[in-house]
């Protein structure tokens, strides 16, 4: 470090009042000071700092607060589904649409990688659905969403988001939903919450599917809720089969709370 | 993997806010809980700003420790790992810090 200005950087100085131009020589460099009335230069002067200060996600943040607007001036209430892949969000919103359609206005996102696959099978149970193929990208983001949105134009009810499946990447991305609800599996590990604590953090609801497979698995519902509440003390967990429907009522007890109350407008 | 997204996201604001000025220096400030790789960070970035005004950029990465605050006692505690739990036992911890992804520096030519 420059003892005389505390640049930080190797350089020599040169003083006017010195008529030898004596120099203190640090080390060869590109660019020299003068302290006070001596003339200072820096090649580094050519390069500008500038203060951001600004979030990374900011831009998604802004589009998701429209969304959130938008969705609440509809008077929707959306519901952004996140797993791993397999996990069984497409079943379990196959099930939950032949359950409550008629009952309430029901859309779905489709968020995939690749093929109208999903949509097909939502439409087929009777839903509104948009497929976003989101290509590479590993998540849903709150411009796909807005875009769907105006194609689907959902009016009161449900928007189910059907983030693509990924544990990391979707936990990120505020999408202006009303409610975050993880889906785990009894397939997966117990310990899925404290390898993905991110999203099981942001998550108000934790279902665990597929329990009509606890015979034949070695897993712990016990366990498992221990370890989503050490990450967040605060969600519910609902375990559930969306095969054999045990622990489906209270799902849609749980939609129809959240469709009829405060939160449907506000 | 949301690296790459985090660095697409990264580009768009800057180049938003800058145009085309030559940018020779980014430096963010990253959370130890987002789960974000410096590694990971830095190949995305190199592949990203490829042919772009931050091409040969230097990407600088500030990582920030987590820290809670107890619900139950109000101690304020290191969090090293993913489990927030805090030696009163509970595992009720508000976070203070380690979920920051900001873009705090830019230099440019």
């Amino acid at each position: 470090m420059c003892a005389t200005c505390g640049c930080g950087e190797d350089h020599q100085h040169f003083r006017e009042d010195d008529r030898e131009h004596r120099r203190h020589f640090v080390r060869a460099d590109d660019h020299h000071h003068h302290h006070e009335d001596d003339h200072h230069h820096h090649r580094a002067d050519r390069a500008r700092t500038i203060a951001f200060e600004e979030a990374v996600l900011a831009r998604n943040q802004h589009l998701a607060a429209h969304n959130r607007a938008e969705l609440r001036a509809r008077e929707v209430v959306a519901i952004n589904l996140m797993s791993s892949p397999g996990a069984g969000k497409t079943t379990l919103l196959e099930r939950t649409l032949a359950s409550l359609a008629g009952a309430l206005p029901l859309a779905v996102i489709e968020g995939d990688q690749e093929t109208q696959a999903d949509a097909d099978r939502i439409r087929a149970a009777g839903g509104r659905a948009v497929q976003i193929n989101t290509g590479t990208g590993c998540h849903l983001d709150a411009a796909m969403v807005g875009r769907a949105l105006e194609e689907l134009d959902p009016r009161g009810g449900i928007l189910f988001i059907e983030n693509v499946g990924n544990l990391v990447c979707p936990a990120l991305f505020d999408l202006g939903e009303a409610v975050r609800v993880v889906i785990a599996s009894v397939t997966e590990g117990e310990d899925k919450p404290l390898k993905y604590p991110h999203m099981f953090r942001a998550a108000e609801l934790v279902l665990l599917n597929k329990i009509d497979l606890l015979p034949y698995v070695e897993f712990s519902v016990d366990r498992f809720a221990a370890n989503a509440h050490q990450v967040n003390p605060r969600a519910r967990i609902l375990p559930l089969s969306a095969r054999s429907s045990e622990g489906v009522p209270a799902w849609l007890g749980f939609l129809r709370d959240h469709s009829s109350s405060d939160r449907a407008i506000g | 993997m949301h690296e790459l997204a985090l660095t697409e996201n990264i580009l768009a604001t800057i180049t938003e806010r800058l145009g085309d000025a030559r940018v020779v220096r980014v430096r963010l400030e990253i959370g130890r809980l987002m789960a974000v790789l410096p590694d990971a960070m830095r190949f995305a970035f190199a592949v990203c700003t490829k042919d772009t005004s931050l091409d040969g950029a230097r990407l600088e990465i500030d990582e920030v420790a987590a820290r809670g605050r107890c619900r139950d006692c109000a101690s304020e505690l290191a969090l090293d790992g993913v489990v927030a739990l805090c030696p009163c036992g509970s595992a009720d911890v508000e976070l203070l810090a380690g979920q920051e992804l900001q873009i705090k520096e830019v230099e440019v030519a």
